[in-house]
Formats: C-alpha cells, structure tokens, sequence
C-alpha cells in the first residue's frame, strides 16, 4: 500500500516537524508509528534523538547538536520511501477499570439531563466503545483519546475546576480522558479510573503509548477500592491484548 | 547538606532537564537560563548537567553544613557569604556554618548557586529537576536539606570568569515554527517592529506577553511544542513556552526562540520590554 505524504517543516534549530494529512484516523497514526520505529532502528539510533508523535504529526528532536533543515529535510523524505512495511512497536489494548460511583461521576446528573438519557445509559455507552490514543501531552501521562460516541458530546463546562481530581475520567466535545494528576480542568467529571496512569516511580512511568487504545469497564465502589490497594501495593495490573498490526 | 533557613520567592533545584519522557508528556524543566548555568559549572570544573539551585526574585538564606566551593550565576541579586559581599562567576570557599543570603535584585530575575560536584538528590526519571508532579514538590520549603559532596582540596584553573553579561540585552532572535506560513503580512509586521511586554503572567511554565496581534482562526490538530515556541492564541495573544511548558498544544506555533533568546526572556521579569528578530 502507498503510504500517506508528508511534508517537513523547520522548528528551531533542534527539531524537525513531519506531517501527514490534516486527518483524525488509525491508518495515519500508524503510518506515523511505523516511520518512528523505522527513523529509531534503522536511521537516528543515537541517544540525543527524541520522538514526539500525535495525531498527524510527529517531532524529531534532537536535544544536543543543530540539525541542517536543508540538509535533514532531503534525508527525511528519502527513509520514508525506504520505510517498506517496517514493523511498528507492538500496540496494546488496555482494559481500564472505572467507578462511575456518583461520588466520583460528579457530573453524571447534569449530563444525564443535557443528553435526556440515564445515566445508566451515558454509562453503558463511554464503556461500550473502544478508543484510539492519538497523543500525550498537556500533563505527564494525559491521553488524547479518540472515537467517543457521537450521542455522548457535550460542551466543556462553561467554568473550568481548580481542582479535578486524579484518576477523574472526563468527556467534553469529541475527547474523552483520564486526568493522570490532580489538575484545573474542564472537562464534565463521570468517573475516576483506580489505576494511575502515570507513575513517576517506575523506569517506564507511562505505560500506556500513542497508538495504544482504551477500553473502559464499570467496576463498583468496592472494586475500586480494592484496585487502589491493590494498584499501590503493585499486585494489580490492567488487564492487556496485543493489537494486530 | 545544604539547608534552607528561608526558601524566598521560588527556589528550586535545576539540572539541565529531563529527556526522552517527551512522548510521555512530560515536561524537559531544567535551569531557565542554563546558559549562566554552564559557565557557573564551568568555572568548578563540574559536569554540565551538575545540579544547582534556581533562584527566583527574593533569595533564599542558606546554611551549609559541610565545606565545599561555590560560584554564583545570572541576575545580580546582592548575594552575601557571612555577611561579606560576593560576586558572580567567581569560585568561593564554603565552610561549615556559613551562611549565604541575599539582598535586593539589581538585575536579571532569575539567580543560580552553582556548587563544586553539583546538588545529589535522588534522580527522578533521569533527572533532579524540580517539577510537580515527578518530583513531589515544585520549589525548595523552609528547612529543607539539599545534599552535596563535602570537598576540601579543590584548585580552580580560573577562579574567575570575566561574562559578556546578557542581562540588558532585550532583542530576542527567533527561528521559524511550523505555523509561521499562516501570519499575515499585517501581523507579520507587528511581530518584528513593535515592541512586546512581558505579563504578569510569567513562570517557568510560559511567558505571556501584554500586546495582542490580529487575531485568527486557524485551527489545527493538537501537535508537539518545545522549550522556547511562541504560540499564537485565537484571540491574537503571544505565549512563549518556557522549560517547564506542556509538550504538546493546539494553538500554532508561530516562531521558535533560540537558546540564548530563551536565556534572555528567563532574565526578564513582568513589564520588561523585548522584541523580536527574525534570524
């Protein structure tokens, strides 16, 4: 299959951008993903290269010396076309359990009433679908997740928190995301996730990737307290499935 | 150890940053002006990544409880060894009981305590660095220890740097970033011959600026940002990411700063003028 075209663009002197097209989908993303397992094995091994990959985008960085754009941009285009079906880095499926317990889902109410539907339903429907982790950013271990249900869009809250709480599992607009820490956010507050997704203790703190996806699943107030004793002891592990390439 | 009788305004501990957890999004943090920074280790003859306290505004009084060589770096913030004034860029020995504290800022905003070997806290992901949440606090408290390695027998090749101080320099050189394409001759215009002021909202984090361009209504995808990228808000405000800045955003990105520029900009303080051009 032809892979998608990109185009280089300069950013400074210690990094390049690459994009694809200006589209929201899996096949671009793991165009993306394949090019930077390609760029790291095979064409930038060095140690001062850094990778940042989000939705149709990715950042080559290089923290020490000076890249030549005029020099760099010709190589870029040249390993693309070399890339042939280089494999990505194995994705996964991760399992993430949520208590919408309406101690956590503070906004679950409001929402049930701005979508006329249960809050049972608005629950069957965030766990039903499984979504895409387009980029991390904004706060360590923060996913951009897409593929939220069309019936569950609803407009960021008009005042931002000062505080969400971490684990606080949110939807606003087309997204929907677990805050990985205690932040501000705007984001409508459904549930909260009993696994930390960022861990700052361990070698690999994140360990979900872009191009990993999500599933959610309802566990009850109990559960979920077991799961935090369990998570901090580190005798729970989200449940995992490899994604075929 | 190092202890901290009174921590002052913002006082933390800086190394060059943290990498490869980008993708992660986690932020690089680091010294804000890691230039004063490297010829602060320089002159002890330490790594370039040795770790040293950041010091913001008001300065801190310190106490060190065991002997070891200092140099201080950046803004001038009338900095006293026992009472004795002290220069920067210059190597001072340091005996148990001695007590560095500071004075009034005369220029700059942000001065650094380089020490010989570097600060050793713990490492978190590759980095002593100083960001919530990787490291538990954000900036150094009242009676806080820091630790350092006791030394006695150092000989400074230099004991001295004579700097080409940039502290007054207020023109900051600026690449092109991914969404310069998009600003109009107008804006254009604005951005490299007027005059920019730094907010009140400025921090490690980004500094915002006063003046507004035109504003706009492009929309992108949300993509990687760096240390030093200028975005360009809807509304047609200015925001320069500093060192401890989201790594990814969905405002464009118009310009990218050198590494000096951002060693300029980190010397500046609310209501400071700059301006920039393009290199």
């Amino acid at each position: 299959m032809k892979s998608p075209s990109i185009h280089t663009k300069p950013f400074g002197v210690h990094a390049v951008l690459i994009e694809w097209p200006n589209e929201v989908n899996e096949t671009i993303l793991n165009t993306i993903l394949q090019f930077e397992a390609f760029l790291k094995s095979d064409c930038l091994p060095e140690a001062d290269w850094e990778y940042v990959p989000a939705y149709n985008s990715m950042l080559v960085i290089n923290k020490k010396s000076h890249i030549d754009y005029d020099d760099f941009s010709p190589k870029i285009h040249s390993w693309y076309r070399e890339m042939g079906d280089k494999k990505l880095q194995q994705r996964y499926l991760w399992h993430l359990p949520v208590s919408y317990d309406l101690e956590f889902g503070i906004d679950l109410e409001e929402i049930s009433g701005t979508l006329q539907m249960e809050v049972a339903k608005v629950i069957a429907l965030h766990t039903s679908h499984t979504y895409t982790v387009y980029g991390i950013g904004f706060l360590p271990g923060f996913m951009y997740l897409g593929g939220l249900p069309k019936e569950l869009e609803v407009p960021r809250k008009a005042t931002p928190r000062l505080q969400v709480k971490k684990g606080a599992v949110g939807i606003a607009g087309k997204q929907t995301g677990v805050y990985p820490q205690e932040s501000p956010g705007g984001w409508n507050i459904i549930g909260n996730c009993s696994f930390p997704i960022f861990d700052e203790t361990k070698k690999e703190p994140c360990f979900v990737s872009v191009g990993d996806q999500i599933k959610f699943y309802e566990v009850s107030r109990a559960e979920y307290d077991l799961h935090k004793i369990e998570a901090e002891v580190g005798i729970y592990q989200p449940e995992k499935i490899k994604i075929d390439a | 150890m190092l202890k901290v009788l009174k921590s002052g305004f913002y006082t933390s501990i800086q190394d060059l940053g943290r990498f490869h957890y980008r993708n992660k999004g986690v932020p690089v943090a680091g010294a804000m002006d890691n230039l004063s920074v490297q010829k602060a280790n320089s002159l002890l003859e330490n790594d370039a990544n040795a770790a040293v306290l950041e010091i913001t505004m008001t300065g801190p009084t310190l106490l060190f409880e065991d002997a070891s060589y200092i140099a201080l770096a950046g803004a001038k913030m009338s900095a006293t060894l026992n009472n004795e004034p002290i220069q920067n860029y210059k190597v001072y020995t340091v005996t148990e009981g001695d007590i560095l504290s500071y004075g009034k800022l005369e220029k700059g905003f942000r001065g650094y305590l380089a020490i010989k070997g570097g600060f050793t806290p713990k490492a978190v992901l590759g980095s002593v660095s100083q960001y919530r949440p990787i490291t538990k606090e954000n900036r150094l408290k009242d009676g806080d220890r820091i630790p350092f390695g006791s030394i006695t027998d150092f000989n400074p090749i230099l004991s001295e740097l004579k700097v080409d101080s940039f502290l007054d320099d207020t023109v900051l050189r600026v690449h092109k970033a991914p969404e310069f394409d998009m600003l109009t001759d107008s804006q254009l215009e604005v951005i490299f011959t007027k005059e920019f002021t730094v907010a009140k909202e400025n921090n490690r984090m980004a500094y915002q600026l006063n003046e507004v361009i035109a504003s706009h209504e492009v929309s992108m995808l949300t993509s990687a940002t760096l240390p030093g990228t200028v975005q360009l808000t809807p509304a047609g405000k200015l925001i320069v990411l500093m060192w401890d800045g989201q790594t990814t955003g969905g405002y464009p990105r118009i310009l990218q700063l050198s590494d000096r520029a951002i060693a300029i900009l980190s010397q500046k303080r609310e209501g400071a003028k700059i301006s920039f051009k393009l290199v």
